[in-house]
């Protein structure tokens, strides 16, 4: 633990211990330190008001991956490099499957890693899994066929393909160690408690005004530069469409909560990453690939949930009409 | 519009007498001091604006205009501060400030040396901190809002490559000390506090070893 978490008056301090424990509290494939600072991170449960934080601190460490350096020199190896530059620069490892410039890492912080970013390590252990999305049993690989397909706005690969392969070797060695079919503290993301008022559009603008516009831009385009999106667009025909999770507010408040503004997760009350969560999914992008012929259609189809806001009319406009596509 | 060339010259005509009269031309601040004890600008920051890399002086040329007016605003009000700086942006009116900063954005980056790291695991130690970060401790990688190799990113994430590392290890040394608490969001404040002294020494000689096209225009 570096000296500088002890400076008082350090805003972040505590918040920044608390990412720490469910980080795992090692630096890259390091053992964690055992005696982890409790007392730092239920002050900080307390001194926020959200209730969550209490609840999910983890008892038990949260797992630990292994740093990129112990990726083996053989040919599955290979396969997991190939894994790994493909979540990190997919329209460059990917481009026949992907339909925006959107990196897997824009939701799957530090390339897959991160606790309460929806981790790989969280995730490959828990499938083959049944999924009310599609009312199956999915292999880990239609899962990530969903991804190319709903937020990466493309086509899913074949079973089998080559990028199919690669992501797959890249998650289970993610993985490497972690109890199969047992959620492990850090998996997706938070799930918030009901706030405690309704999401809000009009708060919901207040919040991405303050907290978001600096990086994603005041229209919510995000920013590239050099040929590389630096910040993602979180509506509008580059982004992730309506089919994927991010479009369900609930999903997306409990993502912004631990992980925005980036580098400072933790910092939003639950109000203010709900009614921005809601402010965000209340854009038009991208329309649903699964489009049954109607907006009406699809939203009973697909979207029968107060999550979504798909097929909803929010200040006066009808919401899934779809836009273009980026690419 | 017939008469609209006409109106746009004479307009042409009194915006140029209007700028004689009174409008700062940051050109000249840069070289010759703004007259009321605001020394030139060159003299620190070099007649290119390429700055003095060993003794920490930024380079100026080519960095985004909102973001040096912003730099300029917050030394002549203390968030920022600096004993060189803060009496020069003080003693510079708003409409000075405002000239300096275009005059510099419009500078061509100067083509610059860049100093390679020597010692090989300090090198992958900046490289990581700079690309990937060390999520692990909730640290972004630099690039993350600094753009790929440190380009900068619109006009709150300047560019990191074509500073030097003295100028860069000064600056987050100052986040960690709140001698410099004007970043937006509190976003550097948040990510000096989780560096250690070997991680800023790392960092910053990556960052004064990356390329910078010199001759580029903004």
């Amino acid at each position: 633990m570096t000296p500088v978490f002890a400076k008082p008056g350090r805003q972040l301090a505590a918040a920044s211990v608390l990412l720490m424990l469910l980080a795992g509290c090692g630096r890259d494939g390091q053992p964690a330190p055992p005696a982890a600072p409790v007392s730092a991170a239920s002050a900080a449960a307390s001194a926020s008001s959200s209730t969550r934080q209490a609840k999910a601190a983890p008892k038990a460490i949260a797992f630990t991956p292994p740093p990129d350096s112990a990726i083996p020199d053989d040919d599955f190896g290979k396969q997991v490099e190939l894994g790994r530059k493909i979540f990190l620069e997919p329209d460059k490892y990917a481009a026949a499957w992907v339909g925006n410039h959107l990196s897997c890492e824009n939701c799957h912080l530090d390339a897959g890693r991160l606790a309460n970013a929806a981790p790989m390590w969280g995730a490959w252990p828990m499938y083959p899994a049944y999924r009310s999305k599609n009312r199956h049993v999915n292999t880990f690989a239609e899962r990530l066929q969903g991804c190319f397909r709903f937020s990466m706005n493309g086509k899913a690969p074949p079973a089998g393909d080559p990028v199919l392969v690669a992501l797959e070797s890249y998650a289970y060695w993610l993985s490497q160690g972690a109890p199969v079919g047992k959620a492990l503290p850090g998996r997706g993301y938070p799930k918030l408690p009901r706030p405690a008022q309704a999401p809000d559009y009009a708060r919901g603008e207040t919040v991405f005004k303050r907290d978001c516009a600096l990086c994603h831009g005041a229209d919510g385009q995000g920013q590239r530069v050099a040929g590389r999106t630096v910040f993602p667009p979180l509506w509008g025909p580059g982004s992730f469409n309506w089919g994927a999770g991010m479009h369900q507010v609930n999903n997306a408040a409990g993502f912004i909560k631990a992980n925005m503004p980036l580098g400072r997760g933790d910092t939003l009350s639950d109000q203010d990453a709900w009614d921005v969560a809601y402010f965000m999914d209340a854009h038009e992008r991208p329309q649903d690939p699964r489009y049954e012929g109607s907006v009406q259609a699809t939203r009973a189809k697909y979207h029968d949930t107060p999550q979504s806001l798909y097929g909803t009319v929010v200040n006066g406009t009808l919401l899934g009409q779809g836009t273009g596509t980026a690419r | 519009m017939k008469a609209a060339p006409w109106i746009a010259g004479l307009a042409g005509l009194l915006l140029a007498g209007a700028a004689s009269a009174g409008t700062p031309d940051g050109a000249t601040i840069a070289r010759q001091g703004n007259g009321r004890g605001v020394a030139p600008c060159a003299a620190c920051h070099n007649a290119d604006g390429g700055g003095q890399p060993a003794a920490g002086f930024p380079r100026l040329a080519g960095l985004p205009s909102a973001y040096l007016l912003k730099q300029l605003d917050d030394f002549a009000h203390g968030t920022r501060r600096n004993a060189t700086m803060q009496p020069v942006a003080a003693g510079l009116s708003q409409d000075e400030r405002a000239a300096l900063a275009a005059y510099y954005s419009k500078l061509p980056v100067p083509a610059m040396s860049t100093t390679p790291v020597t010692d090989p695991r300090q090198e992958a130690l900046g490289e990581r901190l700079a690309t990937r970060g060390r999520w692990s401790h909730g640290l972004p990688g630099c690039g993350q809002c600094h753009g790929p190799g440190g380009v900068g990113v619109g006009g709150h994430f300047p560019p990191l490559a074509g500073q030097s590392a003295v100028y860069i290890a000064n600056q987050l040394h100052a986040w960690q000390k709140g001698m410099r608490r004007n970043d937006p969001l509190q976003l550097m404040q948040a990510v000096a506090g989780k560096l250690d002294e070997a991680d800023i020494a790392a960092v910053s000689a990556w960052y004064a070893a990356q390329p910078v096209a010199g001759g580029q225009q903004p």
